[in-house]
């Protein structure tokens, strides 16, 4: 068995992986829903953008319910305290992600204007919505959330869903929309042609610009406004977990401490900007595929700068500093986090690889014709 | 400290949501096999009636399915937005089949049900079969891994306290895969959505050819259906849940209040058919019995006693007592981690914790702990008996109607002369809700039967809640039933316009 500590590192890395997973495979097919209303004009474009993720958008949303079932297993504190007391974002998430397997299903199977365009609105809730109130949160993350825990551990929030609105958090869920909603753009562009395909790279570059520029105004609030925390008791990260257990500091810069500890970790950034820039330059020029690689890790390197700014912390308290929750105290035992390393291990490829193949078996790109020729078995 | 209107508030949004996502459970868990069995006999006979009979029934369990994941997304959410207390408390362990079920099960149902419906012109017909297999195989390893985690809560194996991150742990991953309670629940609840797919195929069928429509498909369907319906009746009877009665205590207090069994019997004890209950006075006025049938039953065995509610209520006070002391060393040891003494002591009465904590219902230092507290704990750990008993007898009565209505069904395709026997097609017919209403009255006995607890003798549920306020949980549960009404009615609008429609719609592409 690997060490605590060893396997504590890994399941941070591991649910880092799984979230961003999610955003690439999930991501991408949100995005052509935030998409949907406007890069199709009429009923038959719709469903060309549709149908081209039609096969595979229920697959994909697997990486959001097992990053949900992973961090419950190797993160138990972080599952109940964040989604208790992020109740109502949580719940806005579910409710708007109820109208995408029953938009993809049902819209098409009645010939009805109104009901068509009364799910094309459902789909597109359910692509804009989720990416939105996920940045928001990371947002919130960054800022500290007011939550402590009581002597059993019990945790208590003590802020307002209103005050989750603040203004760095809302410019953390423009990022991420913006993000979303580019490698949703540059997916369109890889499997359709013609109009849509020029309204997609269009939307890519906007979208992919908007992100970055963004992601750099947050970078510096970041920076300059916003302060970190940092564990200040003596630390020993291989003990049992006891989120109560230490004590903790809010010192302004700390958010920057481990890139000066370990400036290789720019790179993370940096990552971000040239991958986001690259996919905009690939899609232009017509190399789709190569193009979603690069957005891919736009993504992976947004993700990860929030990440590796926090770590060890995953969700700091603002209001009771030594109840923030870190890689260290946040996690489930030695042995349930090795079984969980090793299921992970052996599924997480098999998974890449049928997804793989299914991608294979239904790839090409999806056109007006396909559609008519399809009318009744295609979404 | 925690409202009991929050509580029942919390407990009725879980109850509602997590009946409304079995209402679609069942009849996935048995369509996907009726999907393969059917077109297995077109990839063997090259037939394409029954690649036609696979497509159109495929539609409507892709109708039913979209609703399956929706309210499923859900439930694998709540734990954290409604129980968190409990997340914390037993996540260790719980967590860990949630997460597997994803990365096992999940995937591999949802990857391979998009090519399902997608694939059928892009896959020669053979790894077209296949990928419905694996599709199968997906949603039916979902059912193995959540009833894992659920047989869990009736039966808390493989695991142990700990004072220091104030939870359970996981001791034995092995003792928690194969543990009694969990399988036994496996086979009856795959069994009871088998049950549920073929009345479906069998009561659409039966109108079909009531109506003289569709006789191709219907007949073939009917057969189909008849056969594995027949199996799986005879599984959800035999096979049940008999056999994890005597391995848990939860099963215990919960089986003798499924049969409003109020003293211990001599064994073998005698299985109540109907009975007057009077819950107050802790007895029936009258009762029928059959001799004998309960004890072989609930213990396989003809002289192992089953113990009588008040008895186990008896057994429960000395535990309460005890939980007490546990709890008070407990908090004495949080204050004093490194206390060897007091180590030693929380050691010798750490398995009456659980006990110890129902008394936080109503107070929350164990010093104001008064006798008739005690009391009304004690009365707490037997839950009400007069909707398990009537519940679990509905189940069971519906059970053997399958019984016969799918034995009736069988023995008439064999003899080739069903479509003659009107009876017979209405009887299908008729049936088609029953399924459903068993499996629902099964989960009401198994989750109600379980209560004061959520993880049986370790966390009760008043301590499980989230500290949300009752007022979000108010705006909670009046967004998930008006979302959930107007789903519910699309999704049956639906249903019945493709079933109306019929197969015939299919062969014009
Ligand atoms: C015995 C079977 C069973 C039981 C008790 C449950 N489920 Fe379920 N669930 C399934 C059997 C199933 C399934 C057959 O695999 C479903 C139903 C219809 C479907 O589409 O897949 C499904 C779908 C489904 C999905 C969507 C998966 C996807 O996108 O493919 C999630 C996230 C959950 N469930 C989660 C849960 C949780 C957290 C439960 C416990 C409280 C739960 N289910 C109870
Ligand atoms: C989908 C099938 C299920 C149905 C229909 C169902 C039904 C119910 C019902 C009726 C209750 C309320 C009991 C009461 O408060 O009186 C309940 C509670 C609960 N169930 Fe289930 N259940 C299902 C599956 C599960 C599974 C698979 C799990 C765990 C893996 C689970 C965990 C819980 C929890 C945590 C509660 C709340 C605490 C409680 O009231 O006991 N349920 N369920
Ligand atoms: C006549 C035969 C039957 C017997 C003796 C029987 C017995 C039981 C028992 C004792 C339970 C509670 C288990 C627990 O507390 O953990 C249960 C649960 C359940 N039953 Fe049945 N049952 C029968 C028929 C059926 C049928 C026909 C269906 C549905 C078609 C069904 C569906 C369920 C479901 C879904 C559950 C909840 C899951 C579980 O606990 O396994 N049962 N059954």
């Amino acid at each position: 068995m690997l060490s605590y500590v060893a396997l504590k590192v890994i399941w941070w890395v591991l649910v880092g992986v799984l979230l961003i997973g999610f955003a690439i495979m999930d991501g991408h097919d949100m995005g052509v829903g935030t998409l949907l209303p406007f890069v199709g004009k009429g009923d038959v474009e719709r469903r060309v953008v549709i149908n081209s993720v039609a096969p595979h958008w229920d697959g994909n949303q697997v990486w959001f319910i097992t990053a949900g079932g992973a961090i419950f297993a190797a993160w138990p504190a972080v599952y109940a305290t964040a989604f208790s007391g992020f109740y109502w974002a949580m719940l806005a998430v579910l409710w708007s992600l109820f109208f995408r397997p029953v938009g993809f299903d049902y819209r098409s199977k009645i010939n009805n204007q109104v009901w068509r365009k009364t799910w094309d609105i459902g789909l597109f809730i359910g692509g804009f919505v989720p990416p939105v109130i996920f940045g928001v949160a990371f947002g919130n993350l960054l800022e500290g959330v007011p939550f402590h825990f009581d002597e059993n551990l019990m945790p208590y929030y003590t802020g307002t869903f209103w005050a989750l609105l603040n203004p760095f958090a809302l410019v953390c869920g423009l990022v991420s929309s913006a993000m979303i909603t580019c490698h949703g753009a540059v997916y369109l562009s890889h499997r359709t042609e013609g109009d849509i395909q020029r309204r997609a790279k269009m939307a890519a570059t906007v979208f992919g610009l908007v992100a970055l520029v963004l992601f750099a105004v947050a970078g510096v609030w970041l920076a300059m406004g916003i302060d970190g925390y940092t564990i200040t008791s003596a630390l020993n990260p291989g003990e049992l977990p006891n989120p109560l257990g230490k004590t903790v500091a809010q010192t302004p810069g700390a958010w920057l401490e481990n890139y000066h500890r370990m400036p290789i970790a720019m790179a993370v950034p940096a990552l971000a900007f040239v991958a986001g820039l690259g996919a905009i330059a690939l899609v232009r020029s017509g190399r789709t595929l190569l193009g979603f690689v690069a957005s891919s890790l736009m993504l992976a390197g947004i993700i990860g700068t929030a990440g590796v700014s926090m770590f060890p912390f995953v969700m700091p308290s603002s209001s009771d500093p030594t109840s923030s929750l870190t890689v260290w105290d946040s996690t489930s035992s030695h042995l349930t986090l090795n079984i969980m390393f090793w299921a992970a291990v052996i599924f997480v490829p098999i998974i890449i690889f049928y997804t793989r193949w299914a991608y294979n078996v239904m790839s090409g790109k999806v056109t007006v014709d396909y559609i008519v020729k399809n009318q009744d078995t295609l979404y | 400290m925690i409202s009991n209107q929050l509580v029942d508030l919390s407990r009725l949004q879980f109850a509602a949501t997590a009946l409304y996502h079995f209402l679609f459970v069942p009849l996935t868990l048995g369509m996907t096999w009726i999907l393969v069995i059917m077109e297995s006999v077109y990839v063997m006979t090259n037939k394409p009636v029954y690649r036609d009979m696979t497509k159109f029934w495929g539609k409507l369990f892709g109708i039913n399915f979209a609703l399956g994941v929706t309210t499923g997304i859900t439930m694998e959410f709540q734990f954290g937005t409604n129980w968190a207390y409990y997340s914390h408390y037993v996540g260790d362990i719980f967590g860990a089949p949630l997460a597997i079920e994803g990365l096992m099960a999940f995937f591999l149902e949802s990857t391979f049900i998009g090519l399902f419906f997608f694939g059928w012109g892009r896959l020669p017909k053979a790894q077209h079969l296949m990928v419905t297999i694996l599709m199968a195989i997906g949603t039916n390893l979902s059912a193995l891994w959540i009833l894992i985690a659920n047989g869990w809560m009736q039966n808390p194996v493989g695991s142990d306290f700990s004072y220091v991150t104030m939870r359970m742990e996981m001791t034995d991953f092995w003792a928690v895969l194969f543990n009694p309670v969990a399988q036994a629940k496996f086979v009856h609840t795959v069994s009871a959505g088998y049950v549920t797919g073929s009345m479906f195929v069998l009561s659409i069928s039966s109108w079909y050819l009531l109506k003289g429509r569709h006789i191709e498909i219907a007949r073939r369907s009917f057969r189909i259906a008849a056969a594995f319906g027949f199996a799986a009746a005879c599984s959800a009877i035999v096979l049940g849940d008999e056999s994890g009665y005597t391995v848990g205590d939860a099963q215990q207090s919960k089986i003798a209040a499924m049969e409003a069994m109020w003293h211990t019997e001599p064994a073998p004890a005698p299985l109540t058919l109907i009975a007057d209950i009077d819950e107050k006075n802790q007895k029936n006025d009258w009762q029928i019995d059959m001799p004998y049938v309960l004890g072989i039953i609930g213990t396989r065995s003809l002289d192992k006693q089953l113990p009588g509610i008040i008895e186990i209520k008896a057994k429960n006070r000395e535990r309460i007592v005890n939980g007490i002391d546990a709890v008070k060393t407990l908090e004495a040891l949080r204050a004093d981690p490194n206390n060897d003494a007091l180590k030693a002591k929380f050691a010798t009465e750490k398995a009456d914790l659980g006990y110890g904590l129902l008394l936080r219902k109503y107070v929350s230092n164990m010093d104001d702990v008064t006798p008739a507290i005690i009391d009304q704990a004690v009365n707490d750990t037997v839950p009400h008996v007069a909707p398990l008993f009537w519940g679990f007898r509905a189940m069971v009565g519906l059970g053997f109607s399958f019984f016969f209505l799918f034995g009736s069904a069988l023995y008439a395709s064999i003899r080739g002369n069903f479509e003659k026997k009107k009876w017979l097609l209405k009887w299908a017919l008729l049936w088609l809700p029953f399924p459903w209403i068993a499996c629902e009255l099964g989960w009401f006995v198994a989750e109600y039967g379980r209560q004061p607890w959520t993880i049986f003798g370790v966390l009760p549920t008043h301590m499980s809640v989230s500290a949300l306020s009752v007022g979000s949980l108010y705006g909670s549960i009046a967004g998930f039933l008006g979302f959930y009404t107007v789903l519910l009615v699309v999704e049956m609008y639906l249903m019945i316009k493709f079933a109306r429609l019929g197969p015939v719609s299919h062969d014009h592409h």
